[in-house]
């Protein structure tokens, strides 16, 4: 939009240091194939190798991992292929686990983001401080102390028992519901904090205007201030959904068998003796696939969206 | 109050606006008329932003009465006052395009569709943009920008179009094209304007009245010819136009005007009725209302600097008592000034030219 002018000078000067500058992220492109690129290489490579007893791979080409993913072929292989749901269910579970944390994230976090980029600006410092706060503790504990807040005779029940609100204590561990409130509690902060960046950003005359012009509180949000903040809520979204999808701990520890995750599943392949590695790096590759099909579509539709 | 039978457009009784312990607007009561260009006039921080933002609505009053057409509007919120507001900084919705932006007020009021459509490209073409109803506000320049905002406040048929220094983002030979044509959009539209500016030129040109303001105050209301002829006040004298205000005593009064000792001359000041003999007070002189003439007794000085300004020259004098005055000699007729630079003058000045102001 406005960068038509300024590209002028970098242009002229891209030519001349074209070499130089080559050189000087060299160091940055390194680190990104080394450290993002090959892992995920190695990922797709494993996938299509030949499981090992005990862990670890045989390097024979095979496709035995994606099979079991998707079919049934008994247990010696010699029935028919069946279409196997088990672990597409484990799938959907998770999509639909991350699709509702997301959407919890952002009821709770636009509201509180949009709160503290509306306080002074020497009191928001402080906001985000307090947003960031839990997060200095290690999410393993954090999501611990979840299961003794929610448990039967944890402080959440008996509050709730005390102001007589439900006479027997609710059984939320190991329900979906836990899982829920561990994911919520794990990415919140992502949510808040682009979709902060993004309210601070915002120009508040807009507001003013579209209510001079005979808009109401809620028009206002849904056709002026919404747009305008898009961008901080779609990153928050991303950075919300991604992370709830490969999720391990929360379903891990406040989950019971019935709310197993995707995750869980991945992390399982790679733990014990009864792991299968091309099978884990195969559904990881599917998860992958899918998160990166749905960016690139976002990113189409984004482009078109802009005049 | 009232002009036969018609209510006042904008109505303010008792007006003040405070924040904690500042008081940005004391107690003001005026009325804009229908159909009337109203300036604001007042230098940065005098509060027209303030005044202006509790018509709207923007800004509740801290007491006060605000009246619409007779109607009290306090408590209405922005969106139920049929006023429309052209922001300093535009306020486009960056995420329309033009046409969408123009459309917005009446959408929201459920203008049907059609008619919306019908109106947009009027509004449009009021403001000569017909041809860039798809474009986005960041695809416009600052001039077109301006227009659009226009169009957009202008659209939805406001009963009353608030301008907070619309003009002051334009660069100067588009500044003075957009004031003529400001001043006729509002006799097209036959609605009032509240126009908020520092500059007063812009105001002075394109008012019907002004409302001078300072450090939260309406000093003087009146139309560009009574506040420069007849300025209330100090701070109205020097702040429009150029002046001399000099200490002065009141040597007699009468009915055709008061006269007054200057440096041991007298002139005859507009008169006023509530000065008495013997007073000192404080005269304003407009600088084009003196002459300069050869030595001749009277008022004498010497012409210390003079200064060529095209239609103007400038002269600025020093009274034999030590006081400065500055006088502006038409260049007509390729005349020159009868003296010179360092030479010794008489001063002149007009009869009536004086004003005697409240010291
Ligand atoms: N929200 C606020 N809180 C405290 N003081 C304020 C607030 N808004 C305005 N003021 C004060 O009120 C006074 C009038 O402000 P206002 O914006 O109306 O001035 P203005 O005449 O529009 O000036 P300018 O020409 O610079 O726009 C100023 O002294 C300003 O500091
Ligand atoms: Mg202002």
């Amino acid at each position: 939009m406005a960068g038509g002018g300024a590209g002028g000078g970098g242009r002229t000067q891209s030519a001349a240091f074209a070499p130089v500058r080559l050189w000087l992220l060299l160091p940055s492109w390194a680190v990104i194939a080394i450290f993002m690129g090959l892992p995920l290489l190695i990922m797709l490579v494993y996938s299509f190798l030949t499981k090992e007893f005990r862990g670890g791979v045989i390097w024979e080409f095979s496709l035995a991992a994606y099979d079991r993913f998707v079919f049934d072929r008994g247990l010696f292989g010699d029935d028919p292929p069946v279409l196997n749901t088990t672990y597409l269910t484990i799938f959907a579970r998770s999509l639909i686990q991350a699709l509702v944390a997301t959407a919890l994230c952002l009821l709770i976090g636009f509201p509180a983001a949009f709160y503290i980029a509306t306080r002074p600006p020497e009191q928001r410092t402080l906001w985000l401080l307090l947003i960031t706060v839990p997060y200095w503790v290690n999410l393993l504990i954090r999501t611990v102390s979840m299961k003794f807040l929610i448990r039967e005779n944890g402080p959440l029940n008996e509050f709730l028992m005390g102001i007589g609100l439900i006479s027997e204590p609710l059984p939320l561990v190991n329900t979906d519901i836990a899982v829920q409130l561990g994911l919520f509690y794990s990415y919140l902060p992502f949510m808040v904090l682009p979709i902060y960046a993004a309210v601070e950003r915002y120009d508040f005359s807009l507001s003013e205007a579209a209510a001079d012009l005979y808009a109401d509180r809620w028009t206002i949000l849904r056709e002026v201030t919404l747009p305008a903040v898009r961008p901080g809520v779609i990153a928050g979204c991303i950075l919300v959904f991604i992370p709830s999808l490969g999720a391990f701990l929360a379903p891990d520890l406040l989950g019971g068998a019935r709310t197993f995750m995707i995750g869980s599943l991945i992390e399982e392949q790679f733990k014990g003796a009864a792991g299968d590695w091309p099978f884990g790096a195969a559904a990881a590759t599917i998860l992958m696939t899918i998160v990166l099909i749905a960016l690139l579509l976002h990113a189409r539709a984004e482009a078109r969206r802009e005049v | 109050m009232k002009d036969g039978g018609q209510a006042d457009a904008v109505e303010l009784r008792g007006v003040v606006k405070r924040y904690g312990a500042v008081t940005a607007l004391k107690e003001t009561s005026f009325a804009i008329r229908d159909n009337e260009f109203f300036t604001l006039l007042g230098p940065s921080g005098c509060g027209k932003t303030t005044l202006l933002r509790m018509i709207a609505g923007f800004e509740e009053a801290s007491a006060g009465e605000i009246r619409l057409y007779g109607e009290d509007i306090a408590a209405l919120p922005p969106n139920l006052r049929p006023v429309n507001t052209v922001f300093q900084q535009y306020a486009l919705f960056p995420h329309m395009n033009v046409a969408e932006n123009v459309a917005f007020g009446m959408r929201m009021k459920k203008v049907p569709k059609p008619e919306i459509e019908r109106r947009v490209a009027e509004a449009l073409a009021l403001v000569k943009l017909e041809d860039f109803a798809a474009r986005r506000p960041s695809q416009l320049s600052g001039g077109q920008q301006q227009r659009v905002a226009l169009a957009r406040a202008l659209a939805p048929g406001p009963k009353v179009l608030l301008l907070d220094e619309p003009l002051s983002a334009l660069d100067l030979k588009l500044r003075q094209a957009m004031r003529v044509e400001l001043k006729e959009m509002q006799r097209k539209s036959g609605i009032a304007f509240v126009f908020v500016t520092h500059d007063q030129e812009e105001a002075l040109t394109m008012s019907d009245r002004i409302a001078v303001m300072s450090a939260g105050e309406v000093r003087q209301i009146g139309d560009a010819q009574k506040i420069y002829e007849e300025p209330a006040d100090r701070f109205v004298a020097d702040f429009i136009g150029e002046t001399n205000l000099l200490e002065v005593e009141v040597a007699r009064t009468g009915p055709e005007g008061a006269a007054i000792r200057l440096a041991g001359a007298e002139f005859i000041a507009a008169p006023r009725a509530d000065v008495k003999a013997g007073e000192k007070t404080v005269a304003s002189i407009r600088p084009e209302r003196i002459t300069l003439v050869a030595p001749a007794g009277g008022l004498t000085g010497v012409l210390e600097r003079l200064v060529y300004l095209g239609t103007d020259w400038a002269a600025t004098i020093r009274l034999d008592d030590g006081r400065q005055i500055t006088a502006r000699a038409q260049n007509a007729h390729g005349q020159k000034l009868p003296v010179g630079p360092g030479e010794r003058a008489t001063i002149l000045i007009d009869e009536g030219a004086p004003r005697l102001l409240p010291r």
